[in-house]
């Protein structure tokens, strides 16, 4: 079967060649004019438009855009800020590197149209530290923006202005939660903030009302005041609009980023045809489709979902369309977009261990029961692994991770939690063989992950 | 503590960008740590004066974000990456490919001074793993082999270095 085709809307130029990071050549290939289409529009009908999309958040919780910036409070008399959160961290997650570094003015665009829209007077682009080419990249394209009345003060002749200044992170996965990269940019740690009262859209920046969006998302903004809201609605399925940058690792033949209308290839499709199938040899044992923090899938499993009309359907893992609605009711989430593929040459106590090791490393420390909690479940598997396993083990994991999610003040309870949960109550098995195959999974050739 | 005239300018510069001064402390400890190497003692006391801070503040970002060292480092910085995608692909295997290359453990300065290798957690180009950073510079698909010429590359340069600093 032929591979479904791609609609490269975000990643029409990435790695196209002759395709340069400058000015010129995004002006070339009509870069700006979306901007000047935007200020010759009311600021709130571009609020209308984004609404009207349907467009939900790539970064991670797909929460609708229009609606985050309908949040936003525009009484309070003090300046609203916008934040891009570049702090592309979640494991398996590899899009945003590629906007920035090869097309940095399409995001500049996008976040002028958005700072434009909600009368944002200073932007901040938190990049994450460990891209310093990517800083200096957009340090040089703002600058080049700058020169030619894009950015800064009255731009294209208006009365408008609004700066961008590049922030550099360092190395701190929790600066992706928006409250805690706010905390960070105000050059503390990034403790996230307990919401209420903390709001961004309310109180975030200096106490200010902050927009915090991702940086794929901003690009998917100007398309949409190119295209208009209802048009970009179509594109996609209902509720899950638009495209969305897939990016697959693991034990594929072909690894990548790929970009499609949401819910318009199945997680089969994309991985067999698209990505080549398993390894020679190999057969796919389990996915993650959203970021290492969300819920993995067991090749084999099915799901039974319920149709609109009351009926119902029964869907295999490479039956699940590639969308945020239909990844949710299959008890996972589209999240960041991540794909992480394993195939069968990977023992799964040894993978939730690798797992485990980032999240307890990455726990900020500020919530009892995930500073605890993430570093009991690394210490477990880490010990199944190095030292002594037994067979109850995957059961006190559960418990620990049990106690964790729902009693901390950001999502990275539940982000922690989740691996641990879904890999024990999907793989039991395994963990309670553990002690019997893990001195066979040492001597039989395959990686050491953990 | 001795910074360079531009780093002091790039330091001035870049506390404007923000209203509030204390915004600009991960900047100014970044700025410092290209500058000499690492965050000693007295630049916490000079960023947090400089800021009109304590130096409570400006510690307790250090001792948080990974990026940051209180200490020096090798001339070289390899980040392998440990994260799963990497793992999943041979990543540990590539630290180990580094570590053997140097005679040096995975934290620690190698006895020639050349490089320190630290494995870091995700660096987000997962497609192409496993993946290092030397310095700024991120390689992608380093594998055993892939991770011997890298380190063959890096041992050029310090016999370069030696020859000039030599000569010179």
């Amino acid at each position: 079967m032929p591979a479904p085709q791609q609609r490269r809307i975000i990643f029409q130029h990435i790695d196209e060649p002759g395709y340069t990071p400058d000015l010129a050549c995004y002006v070339r290939h009509g870069g700006y004019e979306i901007l000047k289409k935007a200020v010759a529009m009311q600021p709130a009908a571009i609020i209308d438009e984004v609404k009207r999309s349907g467009l939900r958040g790539r970064g991670g919780a797909g929460f609708p855009c229009g609606v985050k910036w309908g949040l936003v409070d525009r009484k309070s008399g003090k300046p609203i800020y916008l934040v891009v959160n570049a702090d592309e961290s979640e494991p398996g997650t590899f899009k945003d590197r590629y906007i920035m570094h090869q097309d940095p003015h399409q995001l500049i665009e996008g976040i002028m149209i958005s700072a434009w829209a909600n009368n944002v007077k200073q932007a901040y682009i938190y990049i994450r530290g460990e891209m310093p080419h990517g800083a200096r990249i957009l340090e040089k394209a703002i600058a080049e923006a700058r020169a030619a009345n894009l950015v800064g003060p009255k731009i294209l002749g208006t009365d408008y202005g609004c700066d961008i200044f590049v922030h550099r992170g360092a190395g701190a996965y929790i600066c992706g939660e928006e409250t805690g990269l706010i905390e960070s940019l105000e050059g503390k740690r990034p403790y996230p903030r307990i919401k209420p009262p903390y709001f961004p859209a309310v109180l975030g920046l200096y106490q200010c009302p902050t927009i915090v969006n991702n940086v794929e998302t901003l690009c998917h903004v100007k398309h949409i005041v190119d295209m208009g809201g209802d048009n970009y609605a179509k594109i996609g399925t209902p509720n899950n609009t638009g495209t969305r940058i897939l990016c697959v690792s693991g034990h594929v033949r072909k690894p990548g980023y790929f970009e499609y209308e949401v819910g318009k290839i199945t997680l089969g499709e994309l991985l067999h045809e698209v990505c080549g199938g398993p390894l020679p040899g190999r057969k796919f044992k389990a996915v993650i489709p959203g970021g290492s923090s969300a819920k993995i899938l067991k090749f084999g499993e099915t799901f039974t979902l319920k149709n609109k009309d009351g009926s119902s359907r029964t869907l295999s893992v490479e039956d699940i369309p590639m969308d945020f609605d239909t990844l949710a009711a299959c008890g996972t989430m589209g999240g960041s977009g991540g794909v992480i593929v394993m195939d069968d040459s990977v023992n799964m106590v040894e993978a939730l261990a690798n797992i485990n090791a980032f999240y307890a490393h990455e726990s900020c420390g500020q919530c009892t029961p995930c500073r605890e909690g993430s570093l009991w479940m690394k210490r477990i598997s880490h010990r199944m692994v190095h030292d002594r396993a037994r067979p109850e083990d995957g059961a006190l994991l559960k418990s620990v991770a049990d106690q964790i999610a729902g009693r901390t003040i950001c999502a990275f309870g539940e982000a922690c939690s989740w691996p641990t949960q879904s890999f024990v109550l999907k793989f039991g098995d395994e963990f309670k063989a553990y002690p019997e195959t893990r001195n066979a999974s040492k001597t039989d050739g395959s990686l050491e992950l953990v | 503590m001795n910074l360079k005239p531009e780093t002091l300018r790039q330091i001035d510069e870049v506390i404007t960008h923000y209203p509030v001064k204390r915004s600009a402390t991960l900047p100014l400890l970044h700025l410092i740590q290209e500058d000499i190497g690492y965050i000693p003692a007295e630049a916490v006391e000079w960023v947090a004066a400089k800021l009109e801070l304590q130096p409570i503040n400006v510690y307790e970002v250090v001792t948080f974000y990974p990026m940051f060292r209180q200490k020096p480092i090798g001339r070289r910085h390899i980040k392998v990456c440990r994260t799963l995608s990497c793992a999943l692909m041979g990543g540990y295997k590539t630290c180990a490919a580094f570590e053997k290359e140097f005679d040096t453990h995975r934290g620690e300065i190698s006895p020639d001074g050349e490089v320190t290798i630290e494995f870091v957690e995700c660096l987000a180009s997962c497609g192409t793993a496993p993946v290092v950073m030397i310095d700024d510079d991120l390689h992608e698909k380093v594998d055993g082999a892939r991770a011997k010429e890298l380190s063959d590359e890096i041992k050029r340069q310090a016999v370069g270095r030696n020859k000039a600093a030599s000569s010179g």
